[in-house]
């Protein structure tokens, strides 16, 4: 019975991170472009040339 | 150095014969690796810049990425915009960017020019953003250098930003996100519920305050786009599906809530925020489908925005949006141009207006007469003097008549609606009958008799009924996607599966909209040499001929006699006039002359499409009888009419009288399926039961539109019809199976045995099943 205690708020606050996770990446419009980003992690090059600082 | 014009010509490589090794477009006879010079150039541009692993995981439509030989000389340097920093950026829609590999070709194109900082674009949204470190007027390179490659772009627009900004849909997400998180961590402790009948009472109420603690924020929160579109529909005096969801979830999160309280056997907060979580889910993909078709019809018009050059008073020329020309403004009208702005010019001038008149000749203007906006000059560039600016001109005009078109349809009311109607009051009925019977009858605790009164409500909750259209139409809406076919509106399937007649515009629908060359036996080495002279000119007959013949290359050192034709050394192209011969009836001819050679006539027409005479026949099939109505003349009209095999046709209309015909035809109980592209039919098409445009209509005509075909020809509407009749029956279907769940369900509730394990049960698997049998409507 204890253990609920413990396992219970673990739980919770797990699903919480999860919740936050979500919301920020929906508020720094990840959300916005999905077959752009389900394309891009394919791209393996980088830009051959050195950005100017 | 820059990349631009540094690019080698590569070996040729193992290619498949059959396609162009850029655009993928089929050869023809004789081509060896690319359909036109353009391809070849950019495919040796790609190779340059040591990207042509690009080829090897390049999806596009085949042609989509020919780069036109002439590219609109749009002045980009304006849009630039200075950062703080002092880098300059750019933000473009970008079309044929249809697949990732195109979206790594842009960016990477771009980021290997020296001076560019970033570039990023949007797949979905089709958006580029550059930046680049310098001066504004490098915008134009670096749009170049994507023309070479084949992608057109145009300025990001804030009809784009309209479209893809979507404040609701985040907010609709984000509810989802909500709603999910909380019914899935209310479960993990409903379940210990259910199953731990060995649990004490203190136990069980403490997990009922943790399911509360979570339930009550997560009801409120998620919930709150049903609960605004239900106090909608309370004031608009209209019960709606929305309300019976507020009313159920409230109902439930409450009565959950007291039984907490008191520490009933059992709570339904999970039943409430999983039926939230379920009906978003389907709101967020309904969304989303046509959320992409609107950014689609965006780009279209983006790229068709109005552009014209305004000659200043010291003779120097600037490019301005058409909207910030004023009365009195002088512009000049290049050759094959589209007039943007209603005017007179003080020289006769050739104009092309089928999209203003339906007229399929090009047709002279005096000195002095009035020169309608949307017509395409067909003969020398001119200067015009605008009479009105772009909000009183006739565009504008046309598109007041639209909106008022518009109003007078009146509102369309979805299946999804009409069947709530019914099925609202007698679910609350039913609750407010249970709660009557169990108390006054049978002498029950006013709380139990409450419970049962709220779990009927909540089993009723039309979860699978609010499923079933939604996800028929994502289904059916992405399936027309595929197939070209943009769906602009919510109710335009719904719409096009009950129509019963074709009304079919003239030029531009039935017809290519555009003069073609009509082969009338002249030497193919002679159509070849011609047409290599011919690419050097925008001239709408030049252009025909030179895409009669594609594999031609652009002949050099070509001279352009303004308003009369294109010489080289001593071979002419152009009126007859210049080459020599009377002058043309109705300026649909070219001539070409070599040297001394006997003089070639090329004749163009506007030609009906090829599928023209298959897509009427399809639509008798499907049971749409076709109607032509066209504002050109009596003849022309009836001869299309006889060879695209349609029998009734009304010639001289104008868009008054188009409007008038359709509004006729829905007094007599028709339900008519208008197709149209030219700014005289985007009233007709406002009015209509559902109305279609086809590739390449004006952007009037696509804005009034419910459907924007993206694709040459009319060949999809018969895919379309079929899939919009399949989608409705099986929406149908849907409402059925989610009555005949609750025709098993309520009794249950009615009862008194519904248990939040059954209520959780009941809700998922209806839910599956609607969205399961939604799957099928994706088959044409």
């Amino acid at each position: 019975m204890d253990s609920l205690l413990l396992l219970i708020p673990v739980s919770l606050f797990l699903g919480l991170l999860g919740l936050i996770g979500f919301l920020w990446a929906l508020r720094s419009r990840q959300y916005e472009d999905l077959d752009g980003a389900a394309a891009r992690i394919l791209f393996d090059d980088q830009p051959r040339k050195e950005t100017p600082p | 150095m820059s990349l631009i014009g540094r690019a080698e010509p590569v070996a040729p490589g193992a290619v498949s014969a059959a396609a162009c090794a850029h655009c993928g477009a089929r050869l023809a006879p004789g081509q060896d690796r690319f359909c036109c010079t353009g391809c070849e150039g950019a495919h040796a541009l790609v190779a340059g810049l040591g990207l042509a692993s690009f080829y090897g995981r390049q999806a596009t439509e085949a042609g989509t990425l020919r780069p036109e030989a002439m590219a609109a000389g749009l002045d980009l340097a304006p849009f630039a915009e200075t950062m703080k920093d002092g880098t300059q950026r750019l933000e473009l829609v970008v079309s044929g960017l249809t697949c990732g590999a195109c979206v790594w070709l842009v960016e990477q194109a771009l980021a290997a020019e020296p001076d560019v900082l970033s570039a990023r674009a949007s797949l979905s949204a089709r958006r580029l953003t550059v930046t680049w470190r310098g001066e504004a007027a490098r915008a134009n390179d670096l749009v170049a250098l994507l023309a070479r490659l084949g992608f057109r772009v145009a300025p990001w627009s804030p009809a784009c930003l309209r479209a893809t900004e979507d404040a609701e849909g985040r907010q609709l997400t984000r509810a989802l996100g909500i709603a999910a998180f909380g019914s899935m961590n209310i479960m993990l402790i409903s379940v210990a519920v259910w199953v731990g009948t060995d649990m004490g009472p203190a136990l069980r109420h403490g997990l009922h305050w943790l399911a509360a603690l979570i339930g009550m924020p997560v009801v409120l929160i998620a919930g709150l786009p049903f609960y605004k579109s239900a106090w909608a529909a309370i004031r608009a005096g209209r019960p709606s599906m929305d309300l019976a969801i507020s009313l159920g979830v409230l109902a439930t999160a409450l009565m959950s809530l007291s039984e907490t309280i008191h520490n009933g056997p059992y709570t339904w907060f999970d039943g409430a925020t999983m039926l939230l979580a379920l009906l978003l889910a389907g709101r967020v993909f309904d969304r989303a489908a046509r959320r992409r078709a609107r950014q689609s019809v965006a780009e279209l018009l983006a790229l068709q925005e109005g552009i014209v050059t305004r000659l200043l008073a010291d003779g120097r020329s600037e490019a301005i949006p058409a909207e910030r020309a004023a009365a009195g403004d002088r512009i000049l009208v290049a050759v094959g141009e589209r007039l943007r702005l209603d005017g007179v010019a003080a020289d006769p001038a050739l104009l092309d207006a089928a999209t203003t008149t339906g007229e399929s000749v090009p047709r002279s203007f005096e000195p002095g007469a009035a020169l309608p906006a949307g017509a395409v000059n067909m003969g020398a560039a001119f200067a015009m003097t605008v009479t009105a600016a772009a909000k009183d001109g006739s565009l504008a005009a046309m598109a007041r008549l639209l909106e008022r078109a518009e109003q007078a349809k009146g509102r369309f009311v979805a299946i999804a609606d009409r069947a709530s109607r019914y099925y609202v009051p007698v679910v609350h009925a039913v609750a407010a009958v249970t709660f009557a019977v169990w108390w006054g009858v049978l002498d029950a605790p006013w709380q139990v008799a409450l419970v049962n009164a709220v779990c009927v409500l909540l089993i009723t909750c039309p979860c699978a009924l609010a499923l079933a259209v939604p996800a028929v139409q994502v289904v059916s809406v992405g399936a027309l996607f595929r197939r070209g076919v943009l769906v602009t509106s919510a109710t335009a399937l719904e719409r096009l599966a009950t129509a019963d007649l074709a009304v079919l515009d003239k030029t531009g629908t039935l017809t290519e909209g555009r003069p073609v060359l009509i082969p009338e036996g002249q030497d193919p080495e002679v159509v070849a040499r011609a047409a290599a002279m011919a690419r050097a000119s925008r001239h709408p007959l030049a252009q025909a001929l030179a895409r009669a013949c594609p594999e031609a290359p652009a002949a050099e050192g070509v001279r352009e006699v303004p308003g009369q034709g294109l010489e080289r050394g001593d071979a002419r192209l152009g009126s007859p006039a210049f080459c020599g011969l009377g002058p043309s009836a109705d300026g649909m001819t070219l001539v070409f002359r070599d040297g001394a050679a006997e003089p070639v006539v090329f004749r163009f027409a506007d030609r009906m499409r090829e599928d023209a005479p298959a897509a009427v026949a399809a639509l008798r099939e499907l049971g749409l009888d076709a109607e032509l109505l066209s504002g050109d003349g009596e003849g022309a009209v009836s001869a299309v009419a006889w060879q695209a095999g349609i029998r009734d046709w009304r010639a001289g209309a104008d868009p008054v009288a188009k409007q008038a015909r359709i509004a006729a035809l829905k007094d007599a109980g028709r339900r008519p399926l208008m197709v149209g592209d030219g700014i005289n039919d985007a009233a007709a098409l406002a009015a209509a039961h559902v109305s279609a445009s086809p590739a390449g209509a004006t952007d009037l005509a696509q804005t009034a539109s419910d459907l924007v075909l993206q694709r040459e020809g009319l060949g999809a509407l018969r895919a379309a019809i079929r899939i919009a009749r399949r989608a409705q029956a099986i929406a149908r279907e849907n409402i059925g199976l989610s009555l005949v769940y609750n025709v098993f369900a309520v009794p249950l509730a009615v009862a008194g045995l519904v248990t939040p394990l059954v209520a959780a049960a009941v809700m998922a698997s209806s839910s599956i099943v609607v969205v399961l049998n939604a799957l099928r409507a994706a088959k044409e």
